[in-house]
């Protein structure tokens, strides 16, 4: 990969175009992509930029062509993405679910807005959480990440191209309206010192019993693409090691299905990032992700000007979901107080991890705007009551 | 002890053996379908074709045909369904070096992904696209689909099809293809040429292929036998090189225009590309 073209530097930048410039550091090359608001700058951004550094943009007819291009593209061995918003996001789903039986790795940003469907366009949201986890028909792990500002924006859309080449998985990224379209500093380092994880190849020649869905110990299989003389057979199907579709054997679809689960919940340490602060020894923890971990901050302040021993764990990974630390810290705690820009979602998760340990509170925001400081303030002293 | 017949055959090696997964064979196919034909017209036309074979990918969508691409031993995808097209032109931009080719059916290319069709076709991206349209969905039991005949039967049109069926050469060709074709199952030779003027060309090409269905819409509209309905289809064709499309509609009975209707030149995709970025 040529570095040509490649930005270092500071700058000031919306959220967006920060996920634009973090992919071409992380050397995605291609973007198949629909306008839709709030996502739009992303796609404008890489139709700019791709051909300076090499890389193809095209602007497909609907959101099932763009996703289905992006895996087509990362079957040719490109770093590919495709960015949209919840109504684009609601038509990804099918071929999001193709990216995964098949191991395709890729990345997937959504932008959300306020819904349902059309809902509100130009408006925050964070109503798509559980369509991440669970929008594609059959059961399969997802891994999502959820960013708080443009620089994590930018951080984090490498952070999945990586995830996505080492477990050869789609990778969502969870942004925001409020993220994507915040302006604020963003720093874009030296070529030399953004780590990038690319996926691994095959060790043995064609022809020398290469099987495409063989993993190696950690669950995930080397891969071989389209034109590198390997002559793979790639399906949808049901399929067993060599990629060939067996759609009526029980014991194939358990162990492709149970590898597909285990590869991500077996690195879910590597996987999951969590941020904390004085979450240890806090009577109150607030579990919150994306910008609803910066809206908490300011009434996580107050309240520990009040004397309450509240701590905040941000979710920079939101799934796989932390649930071993929501387990440990279950016991220690009164309350965890959640809030999101929807009516309770990864806060189910929360409460069926503390499972009677702990209270959980949710502070729900059915969209539009971001939660008021006092609306989780008072959520706090309630928990402390 | 008397040798086997199945022992003999299976003894003597194929010419076109390398090009197909031996492992996965036999097909899946049933007995009269025309899709062996079509891939024996395809396989051999890529044998002639010259092209470097670990640089061909193929794509399929779901349905009947949609397991073609299971069958070639080449880079083989078989996607979801009607989503080949996107997922080949992902294929193709990602690495322009490769041959890709999409070989899918008409309720997979033309129904529900016909929007996928009419745009790849719009920006002349540079596929060959190899349709196979038995007038119903074959994969499914045999519903009625969007080439299926006015007032055809079909699991799903019990009392005769009120729907008004795609001229799948005339759609191509409005939407902006390059080279389009139509042939039956049975005209092997010609639709070889075909294909290989298809893969040979730079470009969206189409070549559509009219292919029996004994099994379903055969049966359903008393063709006879998968030789007889496969011998109508031949005998009801007339050959008009050059013919405007829009003439060539297919109906429950009566003639069915054959023939290579356009093959003109016009910048790809990528070659647009390519001139704007430099």
């Amino acid at each position: 990969m040529s570095n040509d073209g490649v930005l270092q530097g500071d700058f000031f930048m919306d959220g967006d175009t920060a996920c634009a410039e973090g992919a071409i550091c992380a050397g995605c090359r291609f973007f198949g992509g629909y306008p839709i608001t709030p996502a739009t700058e992303i796609a404008e951004r890489m139709s700019r930029r791709l051909p300076q550094v090499g890389g193809t943009y095209i602007q497909m007819e609907d959101e099932i062509a763009s996703i289905s291009t992006v895996l087509g593209a990362s079957w040719a061995g490109v770093r590919a993405m495709t960015a949209t918003s919840g109504p684009g996001f609601s038509l990804m789903m099918e071929n999001l679910g193709l990216g995964i039986i098949t191991e395709t790795p890729c990345v997937l940003v959504n932008v959300q807005r306020g819904g349902p469907s059309t809902g509100m366009p130009t408006l925050v949201g964070q109503g798509d959480m559980m369509q991440a986890r669970w929008g594609s028909h059959g059961h399969y792990e997802i891994i999502a990440l959820a960013p708080s500002s443009p620089q994590e924006l930018f951080d984090l859309t490498i952070r999945a191209f990586n995830l996505a080449a080492k477990y050869r998985t789609p990778v969502l990224v969870m942004t925001d309206e409020t993220v994507g379209h915040m302006i604020e500093r963003v720093i874009i380092p030296p070529p030399e010192e953004i780590e990038l994880v690319y996926r691994r190849r095959p060790t043995v020649p064609p022809d020398d019993g290469y099987l495409p869905f063989h993993a190696d110990p950690d669950g995930v299989p080397p891969m071989a693409c389209a034109g590198d003389g390997y002559r793979i057979h790639v399906t949808g199907l049901t399929h067993d090691e060599k990629g060939y579709p067996d759609t009526v054997s029980v014991e194939t679809q358990r162990q492709m299905v149970e590898r597909l689960i285990r590869k991500i919940r077996d690195n879910r340490d590597d996987i999951i990032e969590l941020r904390e602060d004085q979450v240890e020894g806090a009577d109150v923890v607030v579990v919150a992700y994306g910008i609803s971990a910066r809206t908490a901050a300011r009434p996580v302040r107050i309240a520990r000007e009040m004397g309450l021993k509240v701590g905040l764990l941000k979710l920079v990974t939101v799934w796989p979901f932390a649930e071993d630390r929501i387990r440990e810290l279950a016991p220690a705690v009164k309350a965890f107080v959640v809030p999101e820009i929807n009516m309770g979602q990864i806060a189910l998760e929360v409460e069926r991890c503390a499972a009677g340990q702990a209270q959980t509170i949710l502070v729900p925001h059915a969209g539009g705007g971001l939660h008021a400081p006092d609306d989780i303030l008072e959520a706090l002293r309630r928990a402390v009551q | 002890m008397t040798e086997k017949l199945t022992d003999v055959v299976m003894s003597k090696q194929h010419p076109m053996d390398n090009l197909l997964r031996q492992d996965r064979l036999p097909h899946i196919w049933c007995s009269g379908c025309g899709l062996g034909t079509i891939l024996t017209c395809f396989v051999s036309a890529l044998i002639k074709s010259g092209l470097d074979l670990q640089k061909v990918a193929v794509v399929s969508g779901i349905g009947c045909t949609g397991r073609a691409a299971g069958y070639l031993n080449l880079d083989g995808f078989h996607t979801t369904h009607g989503r080949a097209i996107p997922f080949a032109t992902g294929l193709k931009l990602g690495n322009p070096e490769l041959k890709v080719v999409v070989i899918s059916g008409d309720g997979d290319l033309v129904a529900i992904g016909g929007n996928h069709f009419i745009h790849a076709a719009r920006r002349n991206m540079d596929l060959t696209v190899i349709c196979v349209n038995n007038f119903n969905y074959g994969m499914t039991s045999g519903q009625m689909g969007p080439t299926t005949p006015t007032d055809a039967r079909t699991s799903t049109s019990p009392y005769g099809n009120a729907e008004h069926p795609f001229n799948v050469p005339y759609l191509a060709a409005a939407s902006g293809a390059t080279y389009v074709a139509r042939w039956t199952a049975l005209h092997v030779r010609r639709l070889e040429r075909s294909i290989l003027e298809a893969l040979n060309k730079n470009g969206f090409g189409v070549v559509e292929v009219i292919s029996p269905c004994p099994t379903y819409y055969g049966r359903w509209n008393k063709m006879g036998s998968a030789l007889e309905q496969m011998g109508y289809y031949h005998e009801q064709s007339v050959i008009q090189h050059g013919i405007d499309p829009a003439k060539a509609d297919i109906g429950l009975s009566g003639e069915i225009i054959v023939g290579r209707f356009v093959d003109v030149d016009k910048p790809t995709f990528g070659d647009l590309q390519r001139g704007f970025s430099q």
